[in-house]
């Protein structure tokens, strides 16, 4: 009787462990979900090539993501506000023609184009938000308008032609090396980590979350939403300034036609990794992964051999997958 | 003589987590009579009617309709059984012509699917002209007045051909005139044997226009009555005379010196000519029916709608209140009405939630002190007995008086000398209620200065030291605590004034 009670309570206590663990497995994976799909592509695409994980090839993936991810943390942060920025792309255009105008050997020293193009990028974005926030306009009209003036200008200005020959100090940026690494993911690495400290512990990047979370109760709170909305399309503009500089300094020519379709391959990022369209939701961290998939992806089409056509229908369906994961995660709290 | 009813309720019961909106409530409505339904907000007059719609569906009682037992479960059916209705809000759609609107839902179309636009147009043009509403068929309904919109919603519940038209506080919106218009209207329809439930919180119109009325309380059936053996005096009786229990009275608090004076303060097409002195350590409740313009005084008066004249002045210095910023620096806070749509931010974590409004607290160099936060918070979770599994929590996943517990919190940690609390209980338990009030009379205890609008008599009556009340946009009176009681709001709330 006792040694049956005994067991019975073992039971219990078994089937309680098992469920304990169940939880856990199961807020590991809503919580961290989009890590572990890219943790399980790194380890089947090292299983079925092995040059996948050499530190010649994560260093080109890295470096290939560097431009849309730096992109990406800006975009991110205007839908966390309940926004979309679609003008990033053309911005990256805009900038890069600008930036090479002042970047010729032997003409200004290498922070002119630098400087330069940050604040043509941050003065485009300044319009855009003065825009949305000022003239009420929804951010999808304004960066549409936005998106497409600046591409305007960056035909006007280079007269639709690339221009090229750069001193070596601004080739530098986009195609030297410091202390092994690829400068590109040094400026990376230190954007994450501003932009995270910017997004997450800050005074600025709380009131995002609280506007996108819920602008009345945000103004009602004390918020200056207008300003902040400024200050984040500023920002947000800054930073696809800071990727076309790379951009234009890899491939050694400013480009007109740079940039296009990147403002989408940002958004995708951003919403692979967890962003919320509906605004309130989203990290930095989530964006990045969000990104390296993308990045993963394409290189293991490029490793595998496989027809490069298919790279598009599988990002699409990620994209689609990864926000029916959140949608259900978000549901079921 | 017995006389033919077309609609009888009886027993009717529903219940929604918390609440008993409808105990057992019945109603009899006459053929051809126009049978006027009143109480407070909250008595269940909406609720039976979504009942009587098929929104809800009651949990116990029958509903008999022209001789057979209603059953409908949506709108459509009810319709289709000869019920239609005119809702309180506007339902139109703007950029829809008048005809278009009237016709919503039920088009007549061709063999090919393509929609009859001529007949629509001439048939609302008939209905229009029989009603004689002078409206052209053919107008955007966005370039309507709002009374007319409203006339056009009169004509379309008209159209249905119902025998039973149920409307909500329809001359909320209309002047005078057009009240004339639709009265004369409602004598035209009961006069061919159809029957009205005329909603309403007018007096006045009730003997106007009503056969009998009926009241109720609280989800509960109160009388009915011809409104012929009916006077104003014994109407409010009726309405009001709630039992006063579970209610917290206010501790006796030192009343200091005039913190707020608020003069003449009005803005267009809402409110006109609201004045108060506000004092230290009082409790000063706004009571009023709904629509009477409670809420967008207190908006106005922190800054989120500009007022077009009036005066604000705190600690005797007249002050300009642009935006709720400058209510913040006055040391002012307004805990809003509605929650999810003003105050939560429902996706956010609970910490976020309470310190949003006080944040500048914290920032005192480029990063926040988030150990800081984080003490705050726990301590307010202490103090005010939140219940969440952890900080981290999004609020959205709190009760309403835990979410409720949080913006308060949020606003204590701003400081403030006075505190705007609009329907501080509303929509949370019984508990949750009582420790609310609690800290209020705590909060006056200290020398706070709380406005604290409320839609409950007790609550008004139990926490306020004085009772500003208010009728459709205008400030009726100020009554001390001694001198209020239950019929004289209720005098005051319908406008009944000498």
């Amino acid at each position: 009787m006792d040694v049956n009670k005994s067991v019975q309570e073992n039971k219990a206590l078994g089937a309680q462990a098992q469920k304990k663990y169940k939880d856990l497995a199961m807020n590991i994976i809503r919580k961290y979900g989009i890590f572990l799909i890219f943790i399980a592509m790194c380890i089947v695409l090292s299983m079925l090539s092995p040059s996948f994980l050499k530190i010649r090839n994560l260093t080109i993936v890295v470096r290939q993501i560097s431009i849309i991810a730096i992109v990406a943390m800006g975009v991110t942060m205007v839908i966390i506000t309940g926004g979309i920025d679609l003008a990033s792309g053309s911005v990256i255009a805009l900038v890069s023609v600008m930036t090479a105008k002042f970047a010729h050997p032997n003409t200004y020293p290498v922070f002119v184009p630098v400087l330069v193009g940050l604040a043509i990028g941050s003065f485009t974005g300044m319009i855009s938000g003065t825009i949305v926030a000022k003239g009420k306009i929804p951010p999808f009209i304004a960066t549409l308008g936005m998106m497409t003036a600046a591409r305007g200008a960056a035909l006007l200005i280079s007269d639709g032609k690339p221009i090229g020959d750069f001193s070596k100090e601004f080739e530098y940026i986009g195609g030297g090396h410091f202390l092994n690494v690829p400068v590109p993911i040094l400026i990376l690495i230190g954007v994450i980590i501003l932009t995270h400290i910017l997004l997450s512990s800050t005074k600025f990047g709380k009131y995002i979350y609280a506007i996108g979370g819920n602008e009345n109760a945000a103004v009602v709170s004390g918020v200056n939403v207008d300003k902040v909305k400024i200050m984040l399309f500023t920002y947000a503009g800054l930073l696809s300034a800071l990727a076309s500089i790379i951009m234009t300094s890899r491939i050694s020519s400013g480009q007109p036609g740079a940039g296009q379709g990147f403002e989408l391959d940002a958004i995708a990022s951003a919403v692979i990794g967890g962003t919320s369209l509906n605004g309130g939701i989203g990290t930095i961290p989530g964006t990045i992964v969000g990104a390296l998939i993308i990045g993963v992806l394409n290189n293991g089409f490029d490793l595998l051999g496989i027809n490069p056509y298919w790279q598009p229908i599988v990002k699409g369906a990620i994209i689609v997958g990864a926000v029916l994961l959140d949608e259900r995660k978000n549901r079921s709290k | 003589m017995e006389r033919e009813n077309i609609l009888v309720i009886e027993n009717v019961s529903k219940a929604f987590p918390g609440v008993q909106a409808l105990d057992n409530v019945q109603l009899k409505v006459g053929k051809g009579t126009v049978h006027a339904l009143m109480g407070e907000n909250g008595a269940g007059k909406s609720t039976l009617m979504k009942v009587l719609l098929g929104i809800y569906r009651p949990d116990s009682g029958t509903i008999t309709f022209k001789g057979e037992k209603l059953e409908v479960q949506n709108i459509h059916q009810a319709l289709q059984s000869g019920i239609s209705m005119i809702h309180q809000e506007l339902t139109n759609v703007p950029y829809m012509t008048v005809a278009e609107n009237v016709y919503l839902g039920r088009e007549p179309l061709y063999k090919s699917g393509l929609v009859k636009m001529k007949e629509m147009e001439n048939n609302t043009r008939e209905l229009l002209e029989r009603l004689e509403i002078k409206i052209n068929p053919r107008a955007k309904m966005k370039d309507l007045s709002i009374a007319n919109m409203q006339m056009v919603e009169i004509a379309k519940a008209i159209s249905f051909n119902a025998d039973l038209i149920i409307m909500d506080e329809p001359t909320s919106a209309i002047t005078d005139k057009e009240v004339e218009h639709l009265f004369k209207i409602i004598r035209g329809l009961k006069a061919t044997g159809v029957s009205i439930i005329y909603i309403t919180h007018k007096m006045d119109e009730v003997f106007k226009i009503a056969d009998d009325v009926t009241v109720f309380r609280d989800g509960k059936f109160v009388g009915t009555e011809a409104s012929a053996n009916m006077t104003k005096d014994k109407l409010i009786e009726m309405m009001v005379g709630r039992e006063l229990k579970n209610v917290f009275f206010k501790q006796p608090a030192e009343i200091g010196d005039v913190i707020l004076s608020v003069k003449g303060l009005s803005r267009e097409g809402e409110f006109e000519n609201v004045s108060f002195d506000l004092r230290k350590g009082e409790i000063l409740g706004i009571s009023g029916l709904m629509g009477a313009g409670r809420t967008e005084v207190m908006e106005c008066l922190f800054g989120i709608t500009k007022a077009t004249s009036g005066e604000i002045y705190i600690n005797g210095k007249q002050v300009k209140i642009k935006s709720p910023r400058d209510s913040i620096k006055h040391k002012m806070a307004l805990l809003t009405e509605d929650r999810k749509l003003t105050g939560c931010f429902l996706v956010l974590p609970v910490r976020d939630n309470m310190v949003m409004a006080s944040i500048n607290d914290y920032a005192k160099g480029f990063l926040l002190d988030k150990r800081g936060i984080n003490r705050t918070c726990e301590n307010e979770k202490g103090k005010l007995d939140i219940k969440t599994p952890s900080m981290d929590q999004r609020i959205k996943f709190l009760s309403g008086g835990n979410q409720q517990k949080v913006l308060i919190s949020r606003w204590l940690l701003t400081h403030p000398d006075i505190l705007i609390l609009d329907e501080p209980t509303r929509g949370i338990d019984v508990g949750a209620k009582a420790e609310i009030h609690k800290l209020m009379s705590g909060l006056a205890a200290q020398g706070k200065a709380i406005i604290m609008i409320s839609s409950e008599l007790p609550e008004i009556m139990g926490m306020s030291d004085r009772i500003l009340v208010m009728s459709e946009g205008k400030q009726i009176g100020i009554l001390d605590r001694e001198e209020a009681t239950q019929e004289k709001i209720m005098k005051y709330a319908t406008g009944m004034v000498n």
